[in-house]
């Protein structure tokens, strides 16, 4: 019994602190080193922010130089899938812009007219865009992230939405002097204030970790009115972060809050990182 | 003399390939997923320490796998040093597997690995979760974890293929 408790320990030993021809440091030398680097990393002296800037800065170009190929498979693979669809997708095209014309006249009256009343209530609002682009897209599974090549030397700050087109995709969580990190909306961290119209319903849009979000923080009975009606979710601009009125995503199954963001974050290339203010704000 | 030197290179090549593929990967942190398989995803560098640290560690050095943790944790974005921290313990069970064995049996390889992975999963689950407050999908981790176990014999075959290849060139 003794000698099977000596042979573990003997084991243990020789795992943690023999060092093999090549080994330079010992097992245990470098568990501690790592447990160290997690409490430096949780620590927020100005030293060790400026090291973990420059670490992110080296590390992030080097990936996207790293990444190229990879990329560029990517996007072989995603251009073959569009030529099989290409029938399937020209049909829906068409249908598309059927309407399209005639909504596009009703909206450029809208605009106009809601621009006049804003200012009418001294309520302009103007928004500052940079145009990013996406140096780093891995979809991993534990975090939904994307790295931008702006950063504070491009006036990016925290909280600041991420948009694709039209439509936001997410915002800024981590800036750097020439690059940034935005959190998508589909990462089980994300949340939105939104608003559901055409039913005007105050909820919060979650991510899921999948490719779709949920709806919480609203209404018990909000499913009812949501019957035979196409439901889309909106940033509503409650906490002062988002420009409200951006397009967020489609309820597709009310019974279950689920909801089908319209930006596909798989294709994500060049966003546009906004700033707003409302009028009469300095 | 040409075949000499293309020997040596070879050789060089085969010895470093472990770690180049260790730090491509972290870099590009990919998943083999271009099918868009939703929850298909399996951690590729795991499979990577967990052979090499076990059949011929001289290969990957710790601090390599070091730094491929803290290289792994900036790209994907969760605090520096955790990914480390789990890659070290991965070793330290491949360590220890390898001072009790004295004849090395894929079966036993494979089933200590599924516990090792849901070991240092769970301590990662641990850490993000209840020490820095960022909610994670457990679904996603243990499907991960599932995936990775199942991919382990043809990563095996792969890996025992190229380690007999740079033993036969260190032969040589």
């Amino acid at each position: 019994m003794a000698t099977g408790r000596d042979d573990f320990v003997i084991a243990i030993r020789s795992a943690f602190l023999k060092k093999k021809d090549k080994q330079k440091f010992s097992l245990l030398t470098l568990i501690f080193l790592s447990l160290f680097v997690i409490i430096l990393t949780n620590l927020n002296f100005k030293v060790i922010e400026f090291v973990k800037l420059g670490i992110k800065e080296v590390i992030y170009r080097s990936s996207y130089i790293v990444s190229i190929p990879e990329n560029k498979l990517k996007k072989i693979t995603s251009k073959l899938q569009l030529h099989m669809d290409l029938y399937e997708s020209y049909q829906k095209e068409l249908n598309n812009l059927e309407n399209s014309e005639q909504l596009k006249l009703q909206n450029e009256f809208l605009t106009l007219e809601n621009k006049k009343l804003r200012e009418l209530i001294d309520e302009s609002i103007n928004s500052q865009e940079i145009f990013a682009r996406v140096l780093i897209d891995k979809n991993s599974p534990y975090l939904k992230s994307v790295v931008l090549n702006k950063g504070t030397k491009d006036k990016v700050k925290i909280g600041m939405a991420v948009i694709d087109e039209v439509y936001l995709v997410g915002q800024i969580i981590e800036v750097n002097y020439s690059n940034s990190r935005a959190l998508l909306l589909s990462d089980l961290n994300s949340k939105i204030p939104s608003v559901l119209e055409p039913d005007d319903i105050q909820a919060v849009i979650s991510g899921t970790g999948s490719n779709f979000g949920k709806i919480e923080h609203t209404q018990i009975d909000y499913k009812e009115s949501f019957n035979n009606k196409e439901i889309i979710a909106y940033t509503s601009g409650l906490g002062g972060l988002f420009k409200p009125g951006i397009p967020i995503g489609k309820i597709v199954n009310s019974s279950e809050g689920q909801i089908n963001f319209f930006s596909d974050f798989t294709q994500l290339n060049y966003v546009k990182i906004v700033s707003y203010k409302l009028g009469g704000e300095k | 003399m040409s075949s000499l030197n293309k020997s040596s290179f070879l050789r060089i090549f085969l010895s470093y390939l472990p770690i180049i593929m260790l730090f491509f990967s972290v870099f590009n942190e990919f998943d083999f997923n271009y099918l868009k398989l939703d929850y298909f995803a399996f951690n590729f560098v795991h499979l990577l320490i967990f052979f090499w640290t076990l059949r011929n560690p001289d290969q990957l050095g710790y601090l390599a796998i070091f730094f491929a943790g803290i290289i792994n944790d900036v790209v994907i974005g969760i605090p520096i040093g955790i990914s480390s921290f789990c890659y070290l313990i991965l070793c330290s069970v491949t360590a220890y597997i390898r001072n009790i064995t004295l004849s090395p049996n894929f079966m036993k390889d494979w089933i200590s690995l599924l516990f090792t992975i849901l070991l240092i999963n769970s301590i990662q689950v641990i850490i993000l979760d209840l020490v820095f407050l960022i909610n994670v999908d457990y679904t996603n981790y243990l499907i991960n974890s599932g995936f990775t176990f199942l991919f382990y014999p043809i990563f095996f075959l792969l890996f025992n293929f190229l380690n007999e290849r740079i033993s036969y060139q260190k032969n040589d």
